[in-house]
């Protein structure tokens, strides 16, 4: 089953790594709406509220994609466009099991669209959130880029395919980072302390931050990709567990789900924080529990194997 | 059709407060806290009227929030519902014969769902949405054949002339005569303003 279509550049495309990617681009909008409603459920019930259905964000986009065409000017919608494509390129990369600092660039790209489309509406809203989105960008690029090399270190390989395979326990060589990943993702997924650049709650003094522009159409891709996003920011939580065999597979969805579950509890007990502090924490925690794994994997590891 | 369901199954509201005495507003929030939770139905309040399917106006519509309401209006893309809460967005209510006060929210923008009370009370408000989301599923249809809600002139009346919605200022002149001023139920003519300078007949003779 598990034959090798070609080799390039030492990596080897697998038939299995051939369906994770077109399993990913096909059921991942499903999951992460999924995720969504479940989060938007999970989120009303510790408020002491019903809450929407579990399907609701289905129902959004559905309502969205049949609203009449807004638009401030064309080059927002390519932006968008190009987010959602990028987004989806690098789950791709991620499911195929190929490079994970090749998935990491893909994802900034991504991002980098979504903030030209802020910018390119020319309301002061959406402009001043894509000012904070960079602000993010910054605050967690340097620890999702730090946790690549940790894997490189921990399993040899930038390539998720053989990380997966490795027979090293990558969570035991790199617990600093996954606590420093769990912490930016609570920026990735937009949750409450930091969700400067654009709002999911009632807090509204950007209106909608970076999303202020978008309608319709637009704004239901965007939902898209943020869903496309999540199942795969959720996929680098597992891979931290992920060690080829059924018991650790178990273990990481376990992990993952918890790990959600904590970022909603998060999310409903702290306000927003400002740029500074998100900025300032994040480096810190970076710094700390990033470098720090890396420094022990560096000097000390070769000591200890001796 | 999947969109012509799914939009009554999400409406997004905006909420804007006219002159009300923030007797509604209150009530409005209390939607949405844990006691009623319209989040059951899938609303959401947005605040930002470009994500809104749903205008709800407390208060009735004075000289200076007339452009405010007509730019939330039209910034808000088809299909939309406008639901005037409570008696003053519904017919300028006990304010009506005050100096400022044009009215109901239906001088400005067509209303499609009226919540009258003083203060309305949230059940009647989830209520009065509930309607709405009829008239959503009607105009989403309507959508789908070409058909949809006008864009409100932006044309408003200042109190030393005319701003014609489109970047220019027309100042008042002697002899023009100011009739909303004068008939506070006057509606709008094909342009949408308020306020005609133009002359009679008799009105020219004179000067």
């Amino acid at each position: 089953m598990d034959t090798v279509l070609f080799t390039f550049y030492g990596y080897e495309l697998h038939v299995s790594y051939l369906v994770g990617a077109v399993l990913y681009v096909v059921l991942a909008p499903f999951a992460g709406g999924l995720i969504a409603g479940i989060d938007r459920k999970v989120t009303a019930r510790m408020q002491g509220r019903v809450g929407p259905p579990i399907l609701q964000p289905f129902y959004d986009v559905a309502k969205l994609f049949g609203k009449e065409k807004i638009t401030v000017n064309n080059a927002q919608d390519f932006y968008v466009m190009c987010t959602l494509i990028f987004m989806v390129i690098s789950g791709v990369f991620f499911f195929s099991g190929s490079n994970l600092l090749m998935m990491i660039f893909t994802l900034t790209a991504a991002s980098i669209f979504l903030v030209l489309a802020g910018y390119s509406s020319n309301s002061p809203y959406a402009q001043i959130g894509a000012e904070r989105e960079l602000l993010q960008m910054m605050a967690y690029e340097p620890m999702v880029l730090l946790s690549a090399v940790g894997f490189y270190m921990a399993c040899g390989s930038f390539n998720v395919g053989d990380i997966v395979m490795s027979d090293a326990f990558s969570f035991k060589y790199l617990i600093g980072m996954f606590i420093g990943y769990l912490f930016i993702i609570t920026i990735k997924l937009r949750k409450s302390p930091f969700d400067l650049s654009m709002s999911h709650h009632a807090h509204q003094e950007l209106v909608k931050g970076l999303t202020t522009e978008f309608s319709g159409r637009t704004l239901g891709i965007l939902e898209i990709s943020h869903w496309y996003e999540n199942v795969f920011l959720l996929g680098f939580i597992f891979l931290f567990f992920a060690r080829g065999s059924l018991p650790y597979t178990i273990l990481g969805v376990a992990v993952v789900i918890v790990c959600y579950f904590v970022e909603i509890l998060i999310d409903n007990g702290y306000a927003r924080m400002k740029w500074q502090f998100t900025i300032k924490s994040a480096w810190i925690v970076t710094l700390i529990f990033g470098g720090g794994n890396l420094f022990v994997l560096y000097y000390l590891q070769p000591i200890l194997a001796r | 059709m999947k969109t012509m369901a799914s939009i009554t199954k999400s409406p997004w509201i905006i909420h804007y407060d006219g002159s009300s005495c923030n007797g509604c507003d209150i009530e409005v929030l209390a939607c949405l806290t844990p006691m009623y939770d319209v989040e059951r139905f899938g609303i959401i309040n947005t605040g930002n009227p470009k994500h809104a399917d749903i205008f709800l106006v407390t208060g009735s519509v004075n000289e200076q929030n007339i452009p405010v309401v007509k730019q939330i209006y039209n910034q808000m893309p088809n299909p939309k519902v406008v639901v005037a809460i409570g008696i003053c967005a519904t017919s300028g209510g006990i304010f009506r014969d005050c100096y400022n006060i044009i009215g109901g929210i239906d001088k400005v923008i067509p209303v499609d769902v009226y919540v009258p009370g003083c203060a309305a009370r949230p059940e009647a408000i989830i209520d009065g949405v509930v309607k709405g989301l009829g008239v959503l599923a009607e105009k989403q249809a309507a959508l789908a054949k070409g058909i949809a809600d006008p864009t409100v002139s932006g044309a408003y009346r200042y109190e030393n002339g005319t701003y014609d919605g489109d970047g220019t200022f027309l100042p008042e002149e002697e002899g023009d005569t100011v009739i909303a001023a004068a008939e506070p139920q006057s509606t709008d003519d094909e342009n949408g303003l308020r306020v005609k300078p133009a002359m009679t007949e008799e009105q020219e003779v004179d000067d």
